[in-house]
């Protein structure tokens, strides 16, 4: 196709995308009563609704299915591969890992970003600073690899450079100590972090700045000040933001495994986590044991689910 | 109010009805690929003349193959240069699909339904696993015939899954060499090695000189450990023998077998002494780090004498830096522990999967094994770089020494070829646990727990 | 006791806000100087970039970047041969699709996102809470579990529909498969993020329209758009970055648009010996995210101001 072809098939997709839609509201815009609200709410619900039915529902029930049967998804072979999988010394390790990746990038990026956000509030050069920390979100991975090359690897890395120049000497394994293992996943969570901490500060800095005044103004009053007002105003008014951030970080960060990919080498130094072995494993036709492990993604995100649908049910009490 | 609703109306209907003329209209008809029609255009064309097993398939003009691969640019453009004699011959045209994450995807198009016409497939394990999705389908007669003629039975065995033939060759390349400065060497009064135990004397006088003889490096994005499992491979060929090497990738004998083992730590005297290695780089661990396209670059600045690493090499060296036999840097050939017993060869290649029986399919797979695509191959690749280990190939029509002397060890005929184990190996060790338990090794771990782990994660079916 | 607080601020800032009173808790030179400290730890990995960028392939490849401070050397190779790559594509080739793939993986999902959402927050309807939690549920499933179920779906749809992927004329050169699949995949996290927004528009406002007889459309085009305008206009700046940045997806489903992504991964040859390149080929990749990002980065602030906090 050419240029022209192309941008005109973009056009056409996007005028056929919201000449559908607008046909479905303007039929439906004209009912009013209750069997009319139940069709408009399917007008409004069912094109997003279908297409995660269809797009993520479905492949997930199937990963499931796919769990109970052998590596060409053609045989059913009970709970073999999760014999497999747990009978695996290597398998638990990536479960340790992974553990610590979930754990410790969503406190730190959002704490992080908290901090800095509070910090640069109405700033002189705010917008600039946000910008600086936001960079690593607009950077792609292929390129925040080679950044994180020249931080890491053993002549050309930074690191080894200012260690070796604070005469802590400049031979440093870092990600690649298997001794400290699994400890030196933190080199690798940190790029995580990275990242991650852009969004946190974006989404928290907007959130601070419409606690309302008179609150503040009441505490000041009150002679609440400094760290008091940080840790009784600030962090209770925009306690729902900080749990929409921490949930957005840790779904991101259990499903994350590009970092793994690019930097760790496939995974040697014990620094595997489960969504990269589950990448790994499918790619190399292991469609049986790589359920599993998807599986225990979804396993473990809900935790996370069913602390937000509490919350949610608090919030609708309210 | 109400005029301008219906209009309104109207408007969005004929947006949705135009939009969907637009759609269908880009629908494609089921267009009859697989009958044979018309006379081929070579018929007339001098240049076509070798290709008469073409002339079965008849007019392609209009037919679109796609070859998906895993050869990018700049590699992958001499491969598209070389398809220019066969569009021209059959009228067909070549969809060249290049991808490095080729290796991960294939998998999932073949078993999503989403299948190109020919992939080439650059590990014989890979090509197993294709094989058992079902999707592959066996090439046309012509293709074995072919692969018969210009080919040794060790490389149609690896095209070979379970007995039946798939797959032919397409390129290659040779692992078995070391890096080295000419200039160095001769100015310093070294003599290339002729076997194994020279190799070990040289290392120590080169040690001995002030010079760290070894540079290594094994990192390689998310294929990292690779270059570890070449160093293994070579010194279990040479010193357990292509027999044991077989039943190994096989694994007829554990992959931590007493013989494996002592290989490894035979690796583990040039790697993992302090003294041999990593010449202009760091110690011992900095091998796991080091990018392996970067490794051998202290060679040229004189920090380290030697690399042991594969032909292809060749392309990693700054631009401008000469190689060749008189150049800047070069490569001579591993030795091995007891020449008597002939030059053992390990090294790759590509090989040309189908998947399906299009007569468009069947001409180009056909025409990648004649030896007209060999010699054209090697004149659409003036910068070298390239190497088939087809009988048909004439080695005039390779530009750069290196690729010469690939060449001449493939057609050695002391030489006892063997393909990459880790490439041969179930994809779960051999580009899974083999890659990363020897950067551990490299980092540290010891032989018998690298092995020991590799061991336990072969897949049990 | 009153608080500390310089007079300079006080007299530049008449109503004093919670976080610059906490930002004087964390006592102030000290806060400048942390923050300032953060801001140079987040940007030092990238100016590595930058600088190296500019340095001849050879010295990236054996001395660090900050050697430039003492043995200075620069170029513009890697900008030239990045530019002028690609035989088979070129760049610009690339770009245009980054931008055809982008444009309608971001509008349509959002948009799709903002009525569910709606839905979500404004309408009764029988299983509201538990479709919900399904759809905010669903964010987890990785994309990766969905290639193979998805291209079997493009490839052979039930019910003799039409293809929309492989064969030898997919309808839009197969590019309908990749909007679907980004949209997909965006719609669970926008409705979540975007339904929390939704929810903090005070009730009231949407009483008194309907009591004025205005139906749930008109309420959602006259009323939620605009008001919502900034927190669309903000999710959409994320979700362009996801997809402008996106590898995998492209690599599945748009095989015959490959994008810029696509493109910088073979930058660096087959064996990987031309890595230097990425230097610049990153940077060039991010020029136009960034742009958008600057241009759009008051509706950060201003937009997810309308949400968020319960006032």
């Amino acid at each position: 196709m050419s240029t022209g072809e192309k941008l005109l098939q973009m056009v056409i997709a996007i005028v056929l995308f919201f000449a559908v839609v607008s046909v479905i509201l303007l039929l439906t815009q004209r009912l009013r009563s209750r069997r009319g609200e139940l069709v408009q709410s399917a007008a409004f619900l069912l094109p997003a609704v279908f297409l995660i039915a269809v797009g993520l529902l479905y492949p997930a029930i199937n990963t499931i299915i796919w769990s109970f049967r052998d590596n060409l998804s053609k045989n059913w072979v009970g709970l073999d591969n999760y014999h497999e999988i747990f009978g695996s010394n290597a398998e638990l390790k990536v479960l340790g890992t992974t553990a610590l990746w979930v754990i410790v990038t969503p406190v730190a990026a959002t704490v992080i970003g908290l901090v800095y956000a509070v910090l640069i509030d109405r700033a002189a050069f705010e917008r600039f600073a946000k910008a600086l920390i936001f960079l690593p979100m607009a950077i792609s991975l292929v390129g925040a690899s080679i950044i994180w090359k020249f931080v890491y690897a053993p002549q050309i890395g930074l690191l080894n450079a200012v260690s070796g120049s604070l005469g802590l000497g400049g031979n440093h394994s870092w990600y690649q100590d298997l001794s400290h293992s699994p400890w030196n996943s933190l080199y690798l969570i940190a790029i995580m972090v990275w990242v991650q901490t852009g969004f946190a500060m974006t989404v928290l800095s907007a959130s601070i700045k419409a606690i309302p005044t008179d609150i503040v103004e009441a505490a000041r009053l009150d002679g609440v000040g400094g760290w008091k007002m940080f840790r009784y105003i600030t962090v209770p008014s925009i306690r729902p933001t900080i749990i929409v951030v921490l949930t957005a970080i840790t779904i991101t960060t259990l499903k994350a495994f590009d970092i793994v990919q690019s930097i760790g080498a496939g995974g040697a130094w014990h620094t595997n986590v489960l969504a990269y072995d589950f990448y790994i494993r499918q790619s190399q036709g292991q469609n049986g044991t790589a359920s599993v492990l998807a599986v225990l993604i979804f396993i473990l995100v809900s935790p996370v689910v069913i602390y937000n649908v509490r919350q949610m049910r608090k919030a609708e009490a309210r | 109010m109400r005029a301008r609703k219906t209009r309104r109306g109207a408007a969005v209907a004929a947006v949705v009805a135009s939009a969907a003329l637009v759609l269908a209209g880009c629908a494609s008809s089921d267009d009859d690929s697989s009958k044979v029609s018309g006379t081929w255009p070579g018929a007339k064309l001098s240049e076509c003349s070798g290709l008469s097993q073409l002339s079965q398939y008849g007019d392609l003009t209009g037919k679109t193959i796609e070859a998906y691969t895993s050869i990018t640019a700049p590699e992958g453009d001499a491969q598209v240069r070389s398809y220019a004699l066969f569009e021209k011959c059959t009228g067909a045209k070549i969809k060249y699909n290049a991808n490095k994450d080729f290796e991960k995807n294939v998998l999932v198009r073949a078993q999503g339904n989403d299948l190109p016409d020919v992939a080439y497939v650059p590990q014989p394990g890979l090509l197993k696993q294709l094989v058992d999705t079902g999707t592959v389908v066996k090439p046309p007669k012509d293709v074995e015939t072919n692969v018969d003629k210009f080919w040794s039975t060790d490389w149609k065995n690896y095209g070979t899954v379970d007995g039946t033939f798939y797959a032919a060759p397409l390129g290659a390349n040779v692992k078995s060499f070391v890096w080295y400065s000419p200039s160095m060497f001769q100015k310093n009064g070294w003599k290339i090695p002729t076997t194994w135990a020279d190799m070990m004397t040289l290392t120590a006088q080169i040690q001995k000189s002030g010079t760290t003889p070894w540079c290594a490096g094994f990192e390689s994005g998310d294929a990292s450990g690779w270059p570890g499992t070449d160093w293994l491979e070579e010194v279990m060929l040479r010193t357990a023998g292509p027999d044991v090497y077989d039943q190994w990738v096989a694994h007829k004998i554990p992959f931590n077998d007493p013989q494996v083992s002592k290989a490894l730590d035979q690796v583990g005297e040039i790697l993992k002494n302090p003294k041999y290695v990593n010449g202009g780089i760091g110690d011992v661990k900095s091998i796991a780090g080091t990018a392996f396209g970067d490794a051998g670059l202290p060679i040229l600045k004189n920090k380290c004498a030697m690399m042991q690493m594969a032909g292809f090499y060749a392309a990693n060296w700054p631009k401008g830096t000469k190689v060749g036999p008189d150049g800047d840097v070069y490569a001579f050939y591993e030795p091995t522990v007891d020449p008597s017993k002939g030059s053992p060869v390990e090294g790759g290649g590509e090989f040309v999967v189908a998947f399906n029986h299009n007569p468009a399919t069947e001409a180009f797979q056909t025409y990648l094994s004649t030896d007209v695509w060999a010699n054209e191959k090697a004149k659409a690749t003036p910068d070298g770089g390239w190497v088939s280990a087809n009988k048909g190939l004439d080695v005039t029509n390779l530009t750069s020494p290196i690729d010469q002397l690939s060449a001449k060890t493939l057609a050695d005929p002391k030489a006892v070829f063997r393909f990459d184990a880790s490439d041969s190996m179930p994809g779960a060790v051999g580009s899974g646990t083999f890659w990363k338990e020897m950067i551990n090794w490299i980092s540290g771990q010891s032989t018998k727990d690298t092995l020991d782990n590799i061991e336990a994660s072969w897949p049990s079916s | 006791m009153t608080t500390v607080v310089p007079e300079g601020a006080m007299a530049a800032a008449p109503v004093i806000s919670a976080p610059k009173a906490a930002k004087h808790a964390l006592t102030s030179p000290w806060a400048s100087l942390a923050a300032v400290v953060l801001a140079i730890v987040w940007t030092v990995p990238t100016a590595g970039l930058l600088i190296s960028s500019f340095r001849p392939e050879t010295d990236v490849k054996t001395t660090g970047w900050w050697h430039v401070f003492t043995s200075p050397s620069f170029t513009l190779d890697n900008y030239r041969q990045v530019l002028s790559s690609g035989s088979q594509t070129n760049l610009t080739g690339n770009l245009v699709n980054t931008i055809v793939i982008t444009l309608p993986a971001v509008i349509i999902p959002i948009f799709l996102a903002t009525m569910a959402a709606y839905a979500f927050a404004w309408m009764k309807f029988p299983a509201k809470n538990l479709l919900f939690v399904l759809v905010f549920a669903l964010q987890i499933v990785p994309i990766q579990v969905c290639l193979i179920p998805l291209l079997k779906l493009y490839n052979k749809p039930p019910f003799h529909l039409m293809p929309i992927h492989g064969g030898e004329n997919p309808p839009a050169g197969g590019l309908y498969s990749v909007w679907l699949s980004h949209t997909i995949f965006a719609l669970p996290l926008a409705i979540f993020l975007l339904h929390n927004f939704m929810r903090e528009i005070p009730g009231e406002l949407i009483e008194s329209a309907r009591v004025d007889g205005a139906g749930h459309v008109q309420i959602f085009s006259r009323i939620m758009l605009p008001l919502m305008m900034p927190a669309i206009a903000a999710f959409g700046v994320l979700q362009f970055l996801w997809v402008w940045n996106d590898l995998l997806v492209a690599m599945i489903f748009g095989q015959s648009t490959p994008p810029l992504t696509k493109a910088l991964t073979d930058l660096t040859g087959t064996r990987g010996q031309d890595w230097p390149l990425l230097t610049a080929g990153a940077f060039v990749s991010m020029v136009i995210p960034l742009i958008v990002f600057i241009a759009m980065q008051r509706f950060f602030v201003r937009g997810l101001l309308a949400g968020s906090v319960k006032g």
